[in-house]
């Protein structure tokens, strides 16, 4: 019986961006991007649930970022998650990777026990892989990142392949240990249609607040209670929840600053434009043999 | 020693240097002087002096060298206590680590630990004053590097941290040995166990020399994702064969299954300078520009006239691959005749 605390975010969908998501003072209107569950993170997550699977125990899985982030929690929960929270204040908003681990790992002492942390190598949105050894070394455990594969766990210690330059390791370790997860080390299981039925409808604190606006028979408490007692209630963290230190959160607990953007839209250029000919193209190589390229 | 220090981790695989590290050294070479500093090599490993005694000839003025036969394989837990440590009393204003596998699992440990900044996979490196929010900050290091899917280039600083701490991929530094190498001068810093260095143990290790060697091909010929599919690649193979080349993909490429990862070029891949690049195929995202720009002359093929690949190249062809490929390859050949 094993305890898995999962690391998962929500990122804009990066691979996908258009000139509308530009703006002109070259900056990125996130607004515009869809939000996705990034991928490595969900293979982290299937990782954990392939722990529970073939040993038991339980799946839990927590996000940082805006109330919408908790859409993916959704998506934990109708994969096989057990338990998923929110790690949610405006406090935490503009957080580098430092700030973040730290809320992280606040939040997973919060939590509790647990025996592994799996998380994502790195989220499309920064490509830092940072976040993931910050937390470790924040909870002062030890880390294996880049895995590929769970060759055993026995005797409180699990065994891993893991990618390194070059080649591979086969590493073992002493629980609990943090993991970091490579793309195609497993493919997340599909969505489970029961699991939708019944979580669909899984609201956190600020979903439910919303429903309460403009309607004055609903009481915010009796909600809460209902979806409670139903097991639809996504639970949030907040900076008060965690007792963080502020000066240690969001912008002011990130040592990095974004001192300058720019946006690269080339436009034009001086290339010499060769014709799609044989001729064209033959004159081109003959050019580039006297400039003794070939 | 001056105050102003720049470090670099000295990473070993098998008691052999990473190339990485040298060219992080050459750049620190640079940034030192800009701050008036010095260059100093943390070599950990065992049986590790020579490393450390090499390092001298990128213009190191001092090397740490902390050698124990239980660092012989890098180790997060071990190293990573040793750098805190040693940061945490020196102070240095710049550590650089490559952003290779070890690099990126050490060091966002000891800048947590530290509580530096970190700034990953950079592709550029500078010392700059800089006003932050109406501050002046003399002399900092301005950690550069495309963004959000390359649609921006970021500059990202640590003015309120002592330490500043970034991470560069192999090739994106030119490695130059020093002209004038100071004399050799190595600290020895011991090392005592502690439990939580054993936590983690490695049972085996694999590592094969990997047989390609973009870094060294004068002729690349790179598909990306436009090529549409493995089949065209054979095309590239053909066309590098011919030219006595290799060939090469962007991420898309790669991400598609067109081509192994150890042929990537681009801000998370290699970073070549080639006399000649062909970029087929490839829209020419900054990501993949960072890893190609700098080729002595550059051709693109891309059937979207207004693919940004165009903006860095000398030559361009307006075509399908499927149909220039074929007329590239019959073309040189007749040239040879």
């Amino acid at each position: 019986m094993y305890t898995s605390i999962v690391l998962v975010k929500q990122v804009p969908d990066t691979a996908n961006i258009t000139g509308k998501v530009m703006k002109d003072d070259g900056t990125v209107n996130r607004a515009m991007l869809p939000a996705i569950f990034n991928y490595e993170d969900k293979v982290a997550l299937e990782f954990a649930l392939r722990v529970k699977d073939q040993y038991g125990g339980k799946v839990i899985a927590i996000t940082m970022g805006p109330p919408r982030a908790s859409d993916i929690l959704r998506e934990c929960l109708y994969m096989g998650a057990d338990r998923v929270y929110a790690i949610s204040d405006r406090k935490f908003a503009g957080a580098d990777t430092l700030a973040t681990s730290y809320v992280l790992s606040e939040a997973i002492k919060k939590i509790g026990n647990y025996d592994f942390i799996f998380a994502g190598r790195q989220a499309i949105d920064g490509d830092t892989a940072q976040v993931g050894p910050q937390t470790a070394e924040k909870l002062g455990i030890p880390q294996v990142t880049y895995a590929e594969k769970i060759n055993s766990i026995k005797n409180g210690k699990i065994e891993i392949r893991k990618k390194i330059d070059g080649g591979y390791e086969i590493v073992r370790c002493k629980l609990p240990v943090l993991i970091t997860v490579l793309k195609g080390a497993a493919e997340p299981r599909p969505f489970k249609a029961k699991r939708i039925m019944a979580y669909k409808g899984a609201k956190t604190l600020t979903d439910l607040e919303k429903m309460t606006e403009g309607n004055s028979l609903l009481y915010i408490d009796t909600l809460k209670h209902e979806y409670k007692t139903r097991n639809l209630f996504i639970e949030t963290l907040t900076a008060d929840d965690l007792k963080v230190d502020d000066s240690r959160c969001g912008i002011k607990g990130s040592p990095t600053k974004v001192h300058k953007v720019e946006s690269v839209v080339l436009a034009g250029g001086n290339h010499e434009k060769i014709a799609a000919s044989k001729d064209a193209i033959g004159e081109l190589i003959g050019k580039l043999m006297e400039d003794r390229i070939f | 020693m001056h105050n102003n220090e720049v470090w670099v981790f000295v990473e070993q695989r098998n008691g052999k240097p990473a190339d990485v590290s040298f060219e992080l050294l050459s750049k620190g070479r640079k940034l030192a002087d800009q701050i008036n500093g010095a260059l100093r090599s943390v070599v950990i490993g065992h049986n590790a002096r020579k490393i450390a005694e090499d390092t001298f000839k990128y213009g190191v003025n001092e090397a740490f060298l902390v050698d124990h036969p239980d660092l012989q394989l890098f180790r997060t837990m071990p190293y990573s206590r040793i750098l805190n440590e040693l940061i945490k009393k020196h102070t240095p204003r710049v550590v650089l680590f490559g952003a290779t596998v070890y690099g990126r699992d050490l060091a966002p440990r000891v800048a947590s630990n530290t509580k530096s900044g970190l700034t990953a996979d950079c592709t550029d490196l500078k010392i700059s004053d800089v006003k932050y929010l109406g501050k002046d900050y003399p002399q900092l290091l301005l950690q550069i590097r495309p963004a959000f899917g390359g649609n921006i280039v970021a500059t990202i600083i640590t003015p309120d941290v002592p330490v500043q701490m970034a991470t560069v991929r192999e090739g994106v530094m030119e490695m130059h040995p020093c002209e004038k190498p100071h004399k050799v001068k190595i600290t020895e810093i011991s090392y005592n166990p502690v439990d939580i260095d054993g936590l983690l143990e490695i049972i085996e290790q694999h590592r094969e020399e990997s047989k390609v060697n973009l870094k060294a091909a004068p002729i690349i010929v790179a598909g990306g994702y436009g090529l549409g599919s493995k089949e065209n690649f054979k095309l590239l193979h053909e066309l590098a064969h011919v030219l006595g080349g290799e060939v090469a993909g962007s991420r898309a490429a790669v991400d598609a299954g067109f081509i192994s990862p150890d042929r990537q070029v681009g801000q998370t891949g290699v970073t070549v300078r080639p006399k000649l690049y062909i970029a087929v195929g490839i829209s020419g995202a900054i990501q993949h520009r960072a890893g190609m720009q700098e080729a002595k002359k550059i051709i693109a093929i891309n059937t979207d006239p207004d693919a940004p690949i165009f903006d860095i190249s000398h030559y361009g062809i307006v075509g399908d691959a499927s149909q220039v490929l074929p007329m590239f390859i019959d073309a040189y050949k007749h040239k040879l005749k």
